[in-house]
């Protein structure tokens, strides 16, 4: 009765608010805040000067520099490529078009140690693919290059999800009235079609970026995991965890999340965005 | 209209005109959309066909006989348990709590709705890793109530507890993301309709609501599963790796792989990869009803 007295806005006919949003708060808080706000606690054990200490060691800089650089690189190429298979899905019909629409959620639906083993087979010297780029002098499995294609593989749904409804909805008179203007297609596309679809890319681009920061299990098994080249910073937290360095492991953690939820923030925003200008 | 077109044509010269070019202004010209095609399927199958097609090439390598015995093997069939049992618990709460924070969300207007929404969502932005190491932090060795777990001889972590709220942790929102768009769509005359004719809230939800949202919520657990079952991150940090007790099936295929079992990683790999394939079927399936329940809630909203 509590809650219900004190949050809604409005009277309502219908019953079980209080159930249903004490049992929400309750698993929220029991699953998610108690524990998260452990990590937030159990830093204060360490002072100032060794948290900052911790957090800056070049060892762990190598590996923010590796997670944010492959992560963002990972995420613009999926947002051109994101772009054109959205586009190429929406706009035209070719043959086998229904199962490669359904196929792009593959990464979703994959467990990530499956994506990794399989990444690394098709990427080693001798693999389907990485035979291919050996004797060009490029080495894919077991460097950092390895860290970007498994970070492209995770967020290759997100840009193709987030664009494709904007594309569908959106209205061909637009194009047409373009192009009765004298519009180019070319600058309708970037005239018109594009700054439409810009809130959705960008939302995509930063869905793509903040999963492939938190990725574990597709990189591990193809980065070959140097200290300092290829060591990306999630293994890290592992690897201190393994050593019984838990104000260590949890001091990384926290900068990871600051990042995590700065990142969940601007994608929030960016939802508005796209939904203002759709005019929902 | 039609004397006064005849007018203007008897006066104007009839100059033939080209038909504006329609087709044109919306489409791009046959090799650029050859092109754009060409170069997306490239992409596609570098990253997706290629390596499903070397999931299932290299584990039936070595032929039926290996994939059988990797796939029978004790490990295996212990790991499989335990990937079903997490999975089993893991899904249904998540789902009464989807269905709880969607009713209470969609159905009635109070403070705090959108910070609720986004803590809703906070699981997806945290990295696995870190969704393992909050509940080492709490229920480990060192941790809040490790000392109180070990005087009542009480296992979390590295044990299976811990799993399955690693587990339940990293598959959080699915259900509830699903259900709360489809349900706001849906607004509340319903319910209110069945409530002021004399129905009580749980036959209400039972005969009205889930009816409505049944395809919605089949979805979002669909999704859930596949997440649980192939949970990696989260799981092996709690895990402990033991062999035959603590062992998913995710963490299995790492220890294979580690051992250069290369043909048994990737035979228990072709398991979980025909699982992600049923989830791509089923959630194709599925999603148009989903699609169809939502476009119906908009249709009645715009006409009520």
């Amino acid at each position: 009765m509590f809650l219900s007295k004190t949050l809604l806005r409005r009277h309502t006919v219908l019953p079980g608010f209080d159930l249903a949003l004490g049992l929400t708060l309750l698993y929220l808080c029991l699953i998610v805040l108690i524990p998260l706000s452990a990590a937030f606690l159990r830093t204060t054990e360490l002072s100032w000067p060794q948290f900052v200490d911790t957090v800056t060691s070049p060892r762990v800089v190598a590996s923010y520099k590796l997670t944010f650089g492959a992560s963002l690189l990972a995420a613009l190429v999926n947002a051109c490529f994101g772009l054109l298979v959205a586009w190429v899905l929406v706009r035209h019909d070719f043959f086998g078009r229904r199962v490669v629409d359904a196929l792009v959620d593959l990464p979703f639906a994959l467990p990530t140690a499956v994506a990794g083993i399989t990444l690394t087979g098709l990427y080693a010297a001798n693999g389907w693919i990485g035979q291919w780029l050996a004797p060009l002098g490029i080495k894919v499995a077991f460097t950092p290059v390895g860290v970007f294609v498994a970070m492209t593989f995770i967020g290759l749904p997100f840009v193709v999800r987030t664009v494709q409804p904007i594309l569908e909805d959106m209205a061909s008179e637009l194009e047409e009235a373009a192009a009765t203007l004298g519009a180019s297609r070319w600058q309708s596309f970037t005239k018109v079609i594009f700054p439409i679809l810009t809130p959705a890319l960008l939302t995509g681009f930063a869905l793509a970026f903040a999963r492939a920061l938190g990725e574990y299990g597709s990189i591990i098994f193809i980065a070959g995991n140097m200290p300092m080249i290829s060591e990306i910073t999630p293994l890290l937290i592992i690897t201190k965890l393994e050593q019984h360095d838990h104000a260590g492991a949890t001091a990384i953690a926290v900068v990871m999340l600051v990042m995590s939820f700065v990142l969940l923030l601007a994608i929030n925003g960016l939802q508005a965005w796209t939904r203002k200008r759709q005019g929902k | 209209m039609q004397a006064v077109s005849q007018t203007v044509n008897a006066v104007v010269p009839h100059r033939p005109i080209a038909p504006p070019d329609v087709a044109g202004a919306t489409t791009e010209p046959a090799w650029v959309r050859r092109l754009l095609i060409g170069v997306a399927l490239v992409f596609l199958s570098l990253f997706l066909f290629v390596p499903l097609v070397a999931v299932f090439f290299e584990a039936f390598k070595k032929g039926w006989d290996v994939y059988l015995a990797a796939v029978t093997d004790p490990d295996a069939v212990s790991a499989i348990w335990l990937t079903l049992t997490a999975a089993a618990i893991a899904v249904p709460l998540n789902l009464v709590f989807g269905v709880a924070a969607a009713w209470a969300i969609a159905k009635f207007d109070f403070h705090g709705k959108s910070v609720l929404l986004t803590l809703i969502d906070l699981p997806f932005s945290v990295s696995p890793v870190i969704a393992g190491l909050i509940y080492v932090l709490v229920f480990g060795l060192q941790g809040w109530f490790g000392a109180w777990l070990i005087d009542n001889d009480h296992k979390v972590i590295f044990a299976i507890p811990g799993i399955v709220l690693a587990t339940i942790f990293v598959t959080f929102p699915f259900v509830a993301r699903e259900l709360i768009p489809l349900m706001q769509a849906q607004g509340q005359e319903q319910e209110e309709a069945a409530c002021v004719l004399g129905a009580s809230g749980w036959q209400t939800f039972w005969k009205v609501t889930l009816p409505n949202v049944k395809w919605g919520l089949l979805y979002g657990v669909i999704l859930c599963n596949a997440r649980a079952m192939g949970e990696f991150g989260a799981v092996s940090v709690v895990s402990g790796h033991i062999r035959g007790q603590t062992n998913t099936l995710p963490l299995h295929i790492e220890i294979l792989y580690n051992e250069y079992q290369f043909a048994a990683a990737f035979a228990v790999a072709s398991l979980l990869a025909s699982l992600a394939l049923v989830t791509l079927v089923l959630k194709y399936a599925v999603e148009r009803r989903v699609q169809q329940q939502l476009s119906q809630a908009k249709d009645t909203g715009a006409s009520a």
